[in-house]
């Protein structure tokens, strides 16, 4: 079996097993609500760092407006949901698939749209034009008013429409207010959507496509004088993970009952980022297993006592700063070899097991 | 060595779940299981001997960390000095209470984790949540659950409409504007055309602004000048202020939080003279300024309390507060909000005649938003009453700052 396929097999087996446990123990009612409902926001955060690696690990390119991307699925897809829910007789699960189809479509587009002048610049430049599209995101939804009332839908733009039919009035986006969204994601959902997207990206990053991309990465110059479109490439991975991005930002929402614009800012691109680096670039079941520590880590510290409650953004602080320095401190690095060397002589076996289970 | 550190990271991620999963047994046991989390880490609660009743775990939610700390730090001591007062005067028919505070660095899915812990530990009512956004994802969920919770400040109008279980302690967002043109057309009544200044980016100061202009266009105010700006940008006013100037406008309306109205006060030092109108985020205005405090003389805030007011009450509770918490900023109106939330809550169950901790959360529900309807308590933030839908009714309180000596105080008018 080729080594790419091997890894692949074991990420989405470990994957899926650990979606079935989980899966198992809830509809048996073993677990706890806070577990049962970390599961769904982790799966959600798990589907965005994996699309953001896309970008930053096998495309090469810091982006830092991720969140922008799972903005515009939110927002879109709770647009068409209320609207089809307030059309009524539809069933839910069609509401649903509808929304987070439009809800990748819309982010795909946009995705297109900005990658076409974004995908000519590359480092720096492109962590900034990401950057400002990012903020450009959570300002325009921010100023969007959509209301919806007996004569249809009316638009406002830093103000509320006026002269609306108060009796049939529903309010669908509310700028600044945020939109609300039916409750639709659940544990299952999100597995299932996780799943279909994981299994994406690794046939995308396997594909023809997908090795262009790296090739790009490795050596533009090189890649391009061997004849690949690298425009054309670049732009097929940033868009696909757009389009994933929107998924995600379709789940979040519909996962909370209310969403603001602010929401999608700056810090929630970094916290994805954050989630990609530590994971390791390039690698999905890295980005898997770093967003479910990364993510469950302060929320687990609940458990233990007042006094660790009051001090856990610290400890977590104190967690990120560690596992930055135990992957690149040359400290750390030889710490780690000697380590290695150790296992290696001893040829311990009770080390490897813990891989395919993650 | 990458392979090392994949194998490092996946026996983690294998403690954590385990971790995870071994939290799940607390799910399955008795209502007692809160013992080994330590109430509040306060010794005194712990060291009660709990009464016949058996303990009552009330949860609070709000941000201790992040930007808005402030807010919940205050809510979480306010409901610690009433929840230990009541235990030391007895507890409440014969039940101890016993509080879980926990963060939600204002943010609603953090809000939502929260809970879910929160009802992992056996919560019976919920205090909160402090914030409105969080406030309007968490009521949804303990609607869901038929959970009690009435939040001290939660002043966003979908805030508590998600089912007949939330109430409010504070004012809502449009109830606080059109107080405010209450305020302004009927004691500044020769001042009618009015500036506003507004975070169009933030829906507690788009809410207030909203209400404030439907009532003022009922009591014959003009707003002339409507400015709005961002959370992004809300460091350089001139323009605004400027405009504000051209307009010739008579009274100014912050509907904002204090750090950008201490912004707007020294940027209009010297060009805008008019009287300054604002909210309950005014609260820490003068905290803010320091120096510079004589720039908000006069300013008018509709709040429930300030730690320098002078009524009974009020001079009551921020005695305690500071004997209690002798290292914490003075009390601002959020602690007194979420006192009074404890003894309404205390009041309730009192009414009901609820004797047992060991009731079910829905059941203790349905008993106390019907009771809640039923009783009047008379808080340091006023005398409040509650209708079926949540809100609260009380008389409105505009306290002027007042600068003495280089010294700024909030009193009453």
């Amino acid at each position: 079996m080729r080594k790419v396929t091997k890894n692949n097999l074991i990420t989405f087996g470990g994957t899926t097993a650990l979606l079935a446990v989980l899966g198992v123990l809830m509809a048996m009612g073993k677990l706890n609500n806070m577990v049962s409902g970390l599961t769904v926001t982790i799966g959600i955060y798990i589907i965005a760092s994996t699309s953001l690696n896309l970008t930053v690990g096998v495309l090469g390119e810091l982006s830092l407006g991720h969140a922008g991307f799972m903005c515009i699925g939110a927002f879109s897809s709770a647009t068409v949901s209320q609207m089809l829910m307030n059309v009524g007789g539809v069933p839910q699960w069609l509401v649903f698939t509808l929304a987070i189809l439009f809800g990748a479509v819309c982010a795909a587009i946009m995705g297109v749209l900005i990658g076409i002048p974004v995908m000519r610049l590359r480092g720096d430049y492109l962590a900034i034009v990401t950057l400002g599209f990012g903020e450009i995101m959570k300002s325009l939804f921010n100023n969007i008013y959509l209301t919806q009332d007996v004569n249809g839908l009316h638009f406002g733009f830093t103000n509320p429409p006026q002269n609306i039919d108060a009796a049939t009035k529903v309010e669908i986006l509310r700028g600044p207010m945020g939109t609300s969204a039916p409750g639709l994601t659940n544990f299952w959902v999100v597995a299932a959507v996780l799943l279909v997207c994981l299994l994406i990206l690794m046939m995308f990053i396997d594909s023809k496509s997908g090795r262009a991309c790296m090739a790009v990465r490795d050596n533009y110059i090189a890649a391009q004088s061997v004849g690949i479109n690298v425009t054309k490439f670049r732009l097929m991975a940033f868009t696909l993970s757009a389009a994933i991005a929107g998924v995600a930002g379709a789940l979040y929402m519909h996962s909370l009952s209310n969403m603001l614009p602010k929401k999608f800012d700056y810090n929630l691109s970094i916290l994805i980022l954050v989630y990609v680096v530590l994971g390791g670039l390039g690698s999905l079941r890295g980005s898997i297993i770093a967003t479910i520590i990364l993510y469950a880590l302060p929320e687990l510290l609940r458990n233990i006592n007042q006094e660790i409650v009051n001090a856990r953004m610290l400890i977590y602080a104190i967690i990120l700063i560690f596992l930055m320095l135990w992957k690149n401190a040359p400290f750390f690095i030889n710490l780690r070899e000697k380590i290695k060397a150790k296992f290696k002589k001893d040829k311990a076996t009770d080390v490897t097991s813990g891989g395919a289970e993650a | 060595m990458k392979n090392l550190f994949k194998r490092t990271a996946a026996a983690a991620a294998a403690a954590v779940m385990a971790m995870s999963l071994a939290g799940c047994n607390n799910a399955g046991t008795s209502s007692t299981a809160s013992d080994n989390y330590g109430g509040t880490g306060s010794g005194d609660i712990a060291g009660t001997t709990s009464g016949n009743g058996g303990k009552l775990v009330i949860g609070g939610i709000g941000p201790i960390t992040g930007g808005a700390a402030i807010y919940g730090t205050n809510v979480k001591n306010g409901m610690q000095l009433a929840i230990d007062e009541i235990n030391a005067a007895g507890g409440v028919n014969g039940m101890t209470l016993e509080m879980n505070f926990q963060d939600d660095e204002h943010d609603p899915e953090k809000s939502v984790t929260a809970y879910n812990n929160l009802k992992d530990k056996d919560m019976k009512l919920l205090i909160g949540t402090v914030t409105s956004g969080p406030c309007e994802a968490v009521s949804k969920e303990a609607t869901k659950d038929n959970m009690f919770m009435i939040t001290p400040s939660g002043s966003s109008v979908n805030a508590i409409t998600s089912g007949d279980n939330c109430f409010r302690m504070c004012f809502n967002d449009p109830q606080q504007g059109k107080l405010e043109a209450d305020f302004i057309a009927e004691k500044l009544s020769s001042k009618t055309k009015v500036g506003i200044i507004f975070d169009s980016s933030d829906s507690y100061s788009t809410g207030i602004k909203d209400g404030f202009k439907e009532e003022a266009a009922a009591k014959g105010l003009e707003v002339v000048v409507e400015e709005g700006f961002t959370s992004d940008s809300n460091k350089d006013f001139s323009a605004q202020i400027q405009k504000m100037v051209d307009n010739n406008i008579d009274v100014l309306f912050l509907p904002i939080y204090y750090t950008e109205t201490a912004l707007i006060l020294q940027q209009a030092e010297n060009k805008l003279d008019v009287p300054v109108v604002g909210g309950d985020g005014l609260d820490g205005l003068i905290g803010v300024l320091k120096d510079k405090v004589a720039l908000a003389d006069g300013v008018y805030a509709l709040t429930p309390y300030s730690a320098t007011a002078s009524d009974e009450k009020s001079v009551k509770f921020t005695e305690a507060y500071k004997a209690k918490f002798p290292d914490a900023d003075d009390p601002i109106q959020f602690a007194a909000d979420a006192y009074d939330c404890v003894y309404a809550v205390k009041a309730a169950i009192e009414k009901a005649d609820i004797k047992d901790a060991n009731i079910s959360s829905s059941e203790l529900c349905d008993k106390l938003k019907a009771a809640m309807t039923q009783i009047e308590y008379a808080g340091v933030t006023g005398d409040s009453k509650w209708s079926a839908d949540g809100e609260v009714t009380k008389n409105p309180r505009v306290m002027q700052i007042k600068v003495t000596d280089g010294k700024g105080s909030l009193v009453d008018l």
